[in-house]
């Protein structure tokens, strides 16, 4: 489910079901083919299956620690990531998942690192919270809520500096839009006109504490208004509203004009973690959520009335998905652990003379 | 095909818990997500859901039952037709089975952990280069001006950045002129935002940049200190090797003069602490100048601790562009043969006043400027440990868990049976920095403790 690579490379065995070619520049107003809802239909399916499978995986205890799962939140990175560019970078929080699959990161890779192997994207040392890729411009995987926000906006420096046409996609949830690093930066990028989308992915709850109770304003999409910073808010279960106010914002941080803020409204199924008893709320809610919105079930469900495809080509597509996640889970229990010797590689970098 | 259900484990310690309620009976279509039974955990009780499709084959653990261990199969999924009594063949998903390893070893024996664990590697930090080229006389000030300035015109990804580095020249002036060379592309002044701007500073070393971040005092990094540790140095181990990150945190660090505690303090050994990061703490121009240019061409973090009172002192360096030194090596600033003092940063001209004074009185002191906190030098220490067996270390900072400690460690865990007396440590003493000017002298080492400190190894 890469982006167009500049090279025109694919990526390894995800690749195979879903490369596809690009343009470069973000359509304005997206003309979506029905090719193309299959493809999202497909990306966002991924995720779904491939979450899933982790939660089974930490169930049989090959997961360990901290599993944060996107179940529910597809749509946003689906989107957004079709609506930019080879030559943007990606930075997110600790739900990352989702992330890296949009990006173009192997199920494999990803999925032995959580199990803590050496085919792993951090040969295992990272684990869930933190992995990266260069190749993908994904730039992790941080494990401290807020703290990716100054990152990802000097991210958007580099892209400036480097005059490279590059505009980090900034992702925080709505827990993390409370913590005051998150304006030091908007403050920054408002004043320098960093290439920057933040995209704040509101899925109501900060683990536990919902934004009515965390928040004094709930409009997080205002929160850029002290530095003039537009923001808008997105169904965040609809990828196709992604995709377009996704562009429209990646255009506006690409041409110049500094950053903007995009509000994603979105849920989240599961647990905050997987040790999660979810006594905050109803479990009507998330049914509800479940049945009305969930943004696989509906595209799926407008690309079957509009004609784009048929059942047996749906199912063709689940089946292909589960046979990547099935392997993807087998490599991960195969993979070893990382060799002794590797506890102390990777502290530093070599300097070269 | 049948499938095998498996007691989860739903939190990170949770080896058992309790089937409290079936939610889908035998019989009963189940697809991926419905919910098939609670689970009481030693923390809460949690939904289990389906991840395969099929029907409700048979349950194996009725409701009610307690202490189920995790990965105990618990029921079993069928497909149309198969029948629930075909379950005894149903294959389990692997259980949290051993992970292979190359390691065959089969042999059931305890390992002996501390044994099998890997040696650290041991870096061998280049010696110094020699230099008997023309000489100049230079304040710390202007060497570390000139440092930047150098390497800003070797590599263009080289900036700085920071409060009042440009208009207003520095605020101690350190990048005096440099706006007027670079423009403002390159020289930029921040907000007053420590936490944001050193984030900033990382991600663009992330993006391949080679970030100057300077803090108008190292007391403000306090406020970024998360962005340091978390980010810039954890990152390359935690992406197993992947995101390197190019950065020097520069400033003065330690007591300036009566701007009290929370303007003067030394965090020499808050950074020594983490792994991921190099921490440099110059004393002379020379060493500020060939330290900062290695510090800004290393690809990794450094912390780079200057000196207020030092900047305006003069020293003689070498007049040359390509000066460099190593980050790891330390300096025999003064040869002896009684005694070691081991000093960094501001300490090591009060040990070589010391040094003076104790000649005057027979005692020939060998001075040890450390240069380099962390890798430290040990080798260096151990060497002139074994020659004087006797060890003093001078440092600002506070004793407890500073670098001093770790000096004394060192020497007693590498050279134990060399030593004639315990070590001493020469330190700020154990208080927040005073204001008033006759307490802040008191709080401050200064060259008669050290001179006290060596003449009580010696025994004299």
């Amino acid at each position: 489910m890469a982006r167009a690579s500049k090279s025109g490379a694919s990526s390894k065995s995800a690749a195979k079901s879903t490369s596809r070619s690009k343009s470069k520049t973000a359509a304005k107003k997206p003309e979506v083919t029905g090719e193309q809802l299959l493809s999202y239909y497909r990306d966002m399916l991924m995720i779904r299956r491939f979450e899933e499978k982790a939660g089974q995986l930490y169930g049989m205890g090959l997961i360990g620690g901290f599993c944060h799962l996107y179940i529910g939140q597809e749509a946003v990175v689906v989107g957004m990531t079709q609506a930019g560019t080879s030559d943007d970078s990606v930075i997110t929080s600790y739900r990352d998942h989702g992330h890296m699959l949009a990006c173009g990161m192997d199920p494999k890779g990803v999925m032995a690192e959580l199990t803590g192997r050496r085919g792993g994207y951090s040969k295992g040392k990272g684990g869930s919270m933190h992995m990266f890729s260069r190749e993908k411009n994904f730039f992790g995987g941080h494990g401290i809520v807020g703290a990716q926000v100054p990152l990802g906006t000097g991210l958007a420096f580099g892209h400036k500096y480097s005059e490279d046409g590059g505009v980090c996609h900034t992702y925080m949830g709505d827990g993390a839009v409370n913590q005051g690093q998150i304006y030091e930066s908007f403050n920054m990028a408002s004043l320098w006109k960093l290439p920057v989308v933040y995209v704040i992915e509101n899925n109501k709850y900060g683990m536990g504490t919902s934004v009515e109770r965390a928040s004094s304003n709930v409009e997080l999409h205002e929160r850029g208004a002290a530095h003039d910073i537009p923001g808008m808010q997105v169904n965040g279960m609809d990828v196709i509203d992604v995709l377009e106010k996704g562009g429209k914002a990646l255009d506006h941080a690409r041409s110049g004009k500094g950053p903007y803020i995009l509000e994603m409204k979105t849920y989240r199924y599961r647990g905050h973690s997987m040790s999660d008893p979810a006594k905050y709320r109803s479990k009507e809610e998330v049914q509800k959520m479940r049945k009305e919105s969930d943004p696989i079930d509906n595209l799926r469900h407008t690309i079957l009335e509009a004609g784009h495809s048929n059942e047996d080509e749906m199912k063709d597509i689940d089946k292909e998905i589960k046979s990547i996640v099935t392997a993807a889970a087998e490599f991960a229990q195969q993979s070893p652990e990382p060799d002794e010797s590797e506890l102390f590689t990777d502290v530093f970098l070599e300097a070269s003379a | 095909m049948a499938t095998q259900v498996l007691m989860p484990a739903l939190s990170p310690t949770m080896t058992e818990g309790k089937i409290a309620k079936w939610m889908k009976s035998e019989g009963d279509n189940v697809e991926s997500g419905d919910v098939l039974c609670e689970i009481e955990t030693d923390k809460a009780t949690m939904e289990v859901e389906a991840v395969d499709e099929g029907i409700l084959g048979k349950i194996l653990v009725s409701e009610g039952t307690e202490n189920v261990a995790v990965n105990t199969p618990i029921a079993v999924l069928v497909e149309e037709g198969e029948s629930a009594d075909d379950v005894a063949d149903a294959p389990a998903p692997a259980a949290a089975a051993a992970a292979p390893s190359e390691d065959t070893k089969s042999d059931a024996a305890p390992k002996e952990e501390a044994a099998s664990a890997p040696a650290q590697p041991k870096s061998d930090p280049a010696p110094e280069p020699e230099y008997d080229g023309p000489m100049k006389t230079q304040t710390v000030r202007e060497a570390l001006r000139d440092a930047m300035a150098e390497e800003m015109r070797r590599e263009e990804r080289v900036f700085l950045m920071g409060e009042e580095v440009a208009e207003y020249q520095g605020a101690y002036k350190i990048s005096q002129g440099l706006l007027d060379e670079f423009g403002a592309k390159r020289v930029i002044d921040t907000p007053i935002t420590e936490q944001g701007f050193a984030g900033l500073g990382v991600g663009a070393a992330f993006h391949g940049l080679k970030p100057i971040v300077e803090f108008m005092t190292f007391n403000f990094a306090m406020q970024a200190i998360d962005q340091i540790i978390n980010s810039a140095a954890k990152t390359l181990y935690m992406s197993g090797g992947q995101m390197g990150c190019p950065i020097v945190f520069r400033g003065p660090n330690g007591a300036a003069a009566r701007v009290a505690a929370q303007h003067s303090q030394c965090y020499a050994s808050w950074y020594a602490n983490c792994p991921g990061m190099k921490v440099v703490a110059p004393w002379s121009a020379s060493d500020a100048k060939g330290l900062l240019k290695s510090a800004i061409r290393d690809p990794n973090p450094v912390i780079f601790l200057e000196n207020e009172i030092l900047y305006g002192q003069s020293f003689e360096l070498p007049d040359d562009d390509d000066f460099t030194l190593p980050i790891g090596k330390a300096k025999v600033e003064r040869k002896g043969a009684d005694v070691t003092i081991v000093a960094y940063s501001i300490a090591v001209g009060i040990a070589m006043e010391a040094a003076e004074k104790l000649a005057e009185e027979g005692i020939d002191a060998e001075v040890i400027n450390l240069r380099t906190i962390r890798p430290m030098d040990t080798a260096t220490i151990i060497e002139s440990v074994k020659k004087t067996n006797r060890l003093v270390s001078v440092g600002e900072g506070w004793p407890t868990c500073g670098i001093g400690s770790e000096v004394s460690s060192i020497a007693m865990e590498q050279a134990f049976d060399y030593l004639d007396a315990p070590p001493v440590r020469v330190a700020g003493v154990d208080v927040p920095m005073p204001y008033a000017a006759n307490l802040e002298k008191l709080a401050l080492p200064k060259a008669p403790q050290v001179i006290e400190a060596a003449k009580s190894v010696c025994y004299v």
